[in-house]
This record gives structure tokens, C-alpha cells and sequence, in this order.
């Protein structure tokens, strides 16, 4: 009998046992993601991380492409919540008009985590947004730059992105801010390169010939690894070696940045992550095991790279990755 | 073609087409231009320095030129559209779809010539399919080829895969960068394309013929002209101009990006051959011009970028000017340039 007993008392906690494990992991959880479409390699990447990151925790990932239409997010939304998934990622197209569609996920309670872009809805409508504090890479891109220009006189020149969008005027905003208070370095130019690398260049190409060929020009900030690639033709093309003779410095770190820093003609680029699926699911699991609500902005790190950093390494570790 | 001009010197003999040098320099466009390149220099008085660097001309009025070399190609085929009453909204869209196959091609092994080719090839086949959907199946022009404007983008991001295919081929780089007699191979290839198409279409009936199906298709048909085949042959050529530029495009930034090569350029196409003096309503049109027309617009672009303004005021300042040009150009300021005294007409 006490054998039997404790047999099954043993297979009890096992299944015990085996069950909190289940819980405890995102094993076998359906979650949607609608994601925008695929306007830019950047995109494509976080896609491709997103579904990366959900087969690691054998989450089954319902994909849905929206084109960049936000009618056709809100009907993979309420696709999912017919489906009865699990919980819902967006990346939402545009900040407006989802209240409605949101208040169905929330009484069919399912919760909605928003990745990369923030909504103008009341806050109780999802569970928390995953997203990158743009100011913030502003800041560190300017921050190496004062680090490394020491006393000297330095005039900083700026590719910027479309004009009115929101990363270039805050990634301005955080460069800006870096260089505040500092003498020695003056942003002298500063003109959109609409985030594409032929706008980069023509517009640096302008810089170069404004500026005494360049010779007056010690640094260049681009809001974009994109436009910071044409730069660096430019300035080539101007018989001057970027990297030395003009200081690049870039956010988002894409592959052929990393590329250009093998080359020595890029000295820094911060990171944008495209893994906002990572912290969002770490997110629903805490929420789902442990009840514990989320911070309802969870802000990505914004990692500075330099060619310190093993530039060949990070190319090949991005190259697949869709950017 | 539109209004009479009575020559006041009977003893110039009568040529076909009588172009005094003094005329071209009342043209409007060419009037708009030297202010343009004016104002650039008194913005930025090294605008018109040129100085010769690494076996090439080096300065911003190379860069106007550089610049302004793939919407002056896409301008020349634009015009001979815009003459026979039609418009190709598709042009942006094919130099994606050029760009995306050339780079797919060298960066799969294919030799670079054979790349060239299909890409060229491509863009008449684009050009061709607009043809098609304009005479066979009767479709507006506006409609037919923004079709293309729309599919053309997702059919290079297709060849693309998404990516930025960047390449390191010496011959697509040349395209792009190069230089020949000190000047960048995209100029060239614009002047040669232009001086090419100019012949062809002023030296031969053709032109008269794009004129008069312009004018009046149906009543060119009923005189006994092929339309529809002239059509075909236009619109080809323009799709085989948008492929050339979108060469030039993809070898300057030695990668196809097929989001953003020719967005929007198919409007800066429509607006050179406006400013080139070209109805939209068909008949009248100059290649030259219409070239001129891509000349004023890269120059503005280029005096905005050198000029230190910030970027808020880009477009402002563009449509401006734009507006100024336009006006110069309107049958109002035309009468008023008559009465001037010395004018020529």
C-alpha cells in the first residue's frame, strides 16, 4: 500500500511538477503579431528576430502583414481574438484610431502589448508598450562624439531624417542636447537626407562643397546607419577618408554599417534594437506566472558600437537577419 | 506649333525651324536658370568654382549637373509621353525595378554587361507593358501606368528580397560614379541620350507624327498614321529611359535600395517637361528644354542644400520658385514680354 502511495504521490508532484514548468515557460502560447509591413530593412530584421525569439520559447506565432494599411491591422486583430489567441503584439502603422479595437482584445481578455511605436489611447487599453527612447540615441551618438573630440575645435555637420518624423526630431533633440554647453563643438549645417543613402549623399556632397571642400567639416551625424553609408561615399568621393579625416557617427546599427567600420571609414553607430519581441514576452510570461503588471513603457537599450567592438563579428551576426 | 510667329528679317532664308541664339536666351526657362544659378552664387560665392580633382571636375556645378542627370533622362522620355496627351506615372517605379534587378543579377555571379542588359531590358519590357495597356486596352494613360507606379515598387522589392542588394562591380559603380573627359558618367550619358532622341525626333518625320497624334489621335489615325504603334515605341522608350537612370541611381549608391530609388521622381520627371515650355494637353514639346527643365530644378535643390537654410523650408522655397517659373511661362506674361521694348517678337 505504502508503496502505492507513495508511487502516486510521486507521479502527482511530477505532474505537479511537470505542469508549473509548462506555466512557467511560453510553451505552446498562441500569440498574434501584426506587424506593419515592410518599409525598410530595419523591419525586416525585427521580423525576423520576432519569430526568431518566439520559436525559442516554443510560442506559436500567428503572423499577420499589414502592408502598411492600418485597416487591415485591425483586422488581424480581431482575427486573433476570434482565433482566441493567447496575447496580441502590434506595431502600430499610425497613433490614432484604435480604442475600438483594443476595447474588443480587453473584454475578450487578451492582453495587447505594443512594440516599437507608442499609440494615443487610454493607457488601461493594453498591458505595456516595448519601445526605444529616441532622445536617448540622439544623446549617446553625441555623447561619444564629445568624448572623443577632447578640447579641439570640431564643427559637426547633420543628416537628418524626413523632416516632421518623429526619430528625427527627437534624435536631434538628444544630439543636441549632448552638445549642449560644449564650446568647441559647433553643429554648423544641417539638412534631411529622408533617412535613404542616395539623399545622404547629395546632401553631404553639398556639405563638402559649402564648407572649403571639407576641410571645415570634422564630423558628421546622421539619424541613420542609411544616409551615414552615402556620407561616407561623398566624402570619399571628395578625396577625404571618413572615419579620419571626418568623424561618422550614426544610429540604428544595420549590417553595412558594421561593414564600413571593418573598412575604418565609420567610428560609431548606436543601437536600435529590432528584438522588441524579447522584453515583450519576457513581459507577458512575468505577467502570466507571477500576476506581476508590467512598467507601461518598457524602453530598449540603447547600445553604442565602435570598431572596438568586433564590427565583422556584428556584420555577420546581422547579416541574416533581413536588414 | 501653337501660334504663328511672322519673321521680320525676309532676307533670313527660310529654314525649318529659324533658332536665332538670342531667342534661346529670352526663353523663360533659360531666363529662370541663370537667376537660379544667381541666386546660388550670391548664397554661396564658391558655387561656381570648378576645380579639376583625382582626373575629374570637382564642384557644385558639377553636382547640379551629376545631380540632375536622372530626372533629365527620365524627363526625355517623359516628354515624348507628355507629347502624344499622355503621362507615365510608372518611371519612379521602373528604376526601382532596373536598379533591383541589375544589383540582383551582378551579386548572384551574372557578368556585369549581361546584368546591364537585362535591366535595360526590363525597363522596356516595363515600358512596353504601359504600350500595351494604353492602345490595346484603351486604358487613360494616368491609369494605366499608375499601375505600374504602384506594382513596379513591390515587384522590385520582390527581386530585392527586402534587402539592400549592395555590389562591388567595377562596371555598375562606373555607371553610377565614373567619369569620361573629366565629367561624371551620368551626365554624359544624359547629354548623349539627349542629343540622340533630339536627332531622331527632329530630323525625321517623328516628331511631327508624336505631334499630331497628340494633337488629335483619332484624326492622326484617320490620316493614315499608325498611332497606336507610335505609342508603343514612346512609351517603351520611356520605360528604357527610367531603366538607365535607374542604373545611374543604383551604381551611385553601389546598392539597390528598392523603398526609396525614384520615389517621387516621376513627378519631378513631369514637373522638368512642364518647365521645358511642354503642353500637357499633347502636340508642342522640346527635349532640350525639358532637360533644361531637370537642370532648374537639381540647381534649386542644390542652392537649398548649400544654402544653410534648415530643412523646414525645402519645399516652400521649391514650390516657390516653382510658382515664379510657371508664371514667367503663362500666356499673360508672354503678352506682357511683347510689349517690352526690344523684345524680338
Amino acid at each position: 500500500m505504502n508503496v502505492i502511495k507513495t508511487l502516486a504521490l510521486g507521479a502527482g508532484l511530477a505532474s505537479l511538477l511537470l505542469s508549473a514548468a509548462y506555466a512557467e515557460g511560453l510553451q505552446g502560447k498562441v500569440i498574434g503579431f501584426s506587424q506593419i509591413g515592410s518599409e525598410s530593412g530595419w523591419r525586416a530584421a525585427e521580423t525576423s528576430v520576432t519569430k526568431a525569439e518566439a520559436e525559442a520559447r516554443g510560442i506559436d506565432l500567428k503572423f499577420a502583414d499589414a502592408q502598411q494599411k492600418q485597416e487591415n491591422q485591425i483586422k488581424a486583430i480581431r482575427g486573433f481574438i476570434a482565433q482566441g489567441v493567447d496575447a496580441i503584439l502590434v506595431a502600430p502603422v499610425v497613433a490614432t484610431g484604435w480604442e475600438e479595437v483594443l476595447t474588443e482584445a480587453k473584454e475578450a481578455g487578451i492582453p495587447v502589448v505594443l512594440l516599437d511605436r507608442g499609440i494615443e489611447a487610454p493607457e488601461d487599453l493594453y498591458l505595456t508598450s516595448v519601445a526605444s527612447d529616441q532622445v536617448k540615441e540622439g544623446r549617446v551618438a553625441g555623447e561619444w562624439l564629445v568624448a572623443n573630440v577632447g578640447d579641439k575645435q570640431c564643427n559637426v555637420v547633420e543628416l537628418q531624417g524626413t523632416v516632421g518624423s518623429s526619430p528625427a526630431i527627437n534624435r536631434k533633440q538628444g544630439f543636441e542636447e549632448a552638445l549642449a554647453g560644449k564650446a568647441n563643438l559647433t553643429l554648423t549645417r544641417s539638412q534631411t537626407g529622408d533617412f535613404t543613402r542616395s539623399k545622404g549623399k547629395e546632401v553631404m556632397e553639398g556639405f563638402i562643397k559649402a564648407e572649403d571642400g571639407g576641410k571645415n567639416i570634422c564630423a558628421v551625424y546622421a539619424h541613420n546607419d542609411d544616409m551615414a553609408v552615402g556620407a561616407i561615399q561623398a566624402i570619399k568621393d571628395a578625396g577625404l577618408k571618413p572615419g579620419s579625416d571626418i568623424l561618422v557617427v550614426s544610429i540604428d546599427a544595420v549590417p553595412d554599417i558594421f561593414a564600413a567600420m571593418v573598412a575604418g571609414e565609420a567610428n560609431a553607430t548606436v543601437e536600435l534594437t529590432p528584438n522588441m519581441a524579447g522584453p515583450a514576452f519576457d513581459a507577458l510570461q512575468a505577467y502570466w506566472d507571477a500576476g506581476t503588471e508590467p512598467q507601461k513603457f518598457i524602453i530598449t537599450e540603447s547600445k553604442l558600437y565602435t570598431p572596438a567592438d568586433d564590427p565583422q563579428g556584428e556584420y555577420d551576426r546581422r547579416k541574416g537577419l533581413g536588414y | 506649333m501653337t501660334r504663328p510667329t511672322v519673321d521680320l528679317r525676309p532676307t533670313q532664308p527660310p529654314l525649318p525651324r529659324p533658332r536665332p541664339l538670342a531667342h534661346f536666351f529670352t526663353r523663360p526657362q533659360v531666363i529662370a536658370l541663370a537667376a537660379v544659378l544667381l541666386v546660388n552664387w550670391l548664397l554661396f560665392p564658391g558655387f561656381f568654382t570648378v576645380t579639376w580633382q583625382d582626373g575629374r571636375f570637382f564642384g557644385s556645378l558639377i553636382d547640379v549637373l551629376n545631380r540632375g542627370a536622372p530626372v533629365a533622362i527620365l524627363a526625355i522620355g517623359m516628354t515624348m509621353v507628355i507629347a502624344t496627351k499622355g503621362v507615365d506615372l510608372s518611371v519612379g517605379a521602373v528604376m526601382a525595378i532596373s536598379g533591383a534587378t541589375a544589383a540582383t543579377l551582378v551579386t548572384n555571379g551574372i557578368p556585369a554587361p549581361v546584368a546591364v542588359l537585362a535591366a535595360l531590358g526590363t525597363g522596356l519590357l516595363c515600358g512596353f507593358w504601359n504600350g500595351i495597356l494604353v492602345t490595346v486596352l484603351e486604358i487613360q494613360p494616368i491609369i494605366a501606368t499608375l499601375v505600374l507606379m504602384v506594382a513596379g515598387r513591390g515587384l522590385a522589392q520582390l527581386i530585392t528580397e527586402g534587402y539592400i542588394v549592395t555590389f562591388s562591380d567595377p562596371l555598375l559603380i562606373f555607371i553610377g560614379t565614373g567619369s569620361f573627359l573629366g565629367l561624371p558618367m551620368p551626365v554624359i550619358i544624359a547629354a548623349v541620350l539627349m542629343i540622340l532622341a533630339t536627332l531622331i525626333v527632329r530630323r525625321t518625320a517623328l516628331g511631327l507624327l508624336i505631334e499630331a497624334v497628340g494633337v488629335n489621335r483619332s484624326a492622326a489615325r484617320f490620316a493614315g498614321l499608325s498611332a497606336n504603334a507610335l505609342l508603343l515605341i514612346v512609351y517603351t522608350f520611356a520605360g528604357f529611359c527610367a531603366a538607365i537612370s535607374g542604373l545611374i541611381v543604383a551604381g551611385d549608391i553601389r546598392g539597390a535600395d528598392a523603398n526609396n530609388a525614384g520615389l517621387w521622381l516621376e513627378l519631378d520627371a513631369i514637373l522638368a517637361v512642364v518647365i521645358g515650355g511642354t503642353s500637357l494637353m499633347g502636340g508642342r514639346f522640346s527635349i532640350p528644354m525639358a532637360v533644361l527643365g531637370a537642370m532648374i530644378i537639381q540647381a534649386m535643390n542644390t542652392g537649398i542644400l548649400i544654402s544653410g537654410f534648415s530643412p523646414e523650408f525645402n519645399l516652400v522655397v521649391k514650390s516657390a520658385v516653382i510658382i515664379v517659373i510657371l508664371v514667367l511661362q503663362s500666356p499673360l506674361s508672354s503678352r506682357l514680354f511683347r510689349r517690352l521694348p526690344g523684345a524680338q517678337k
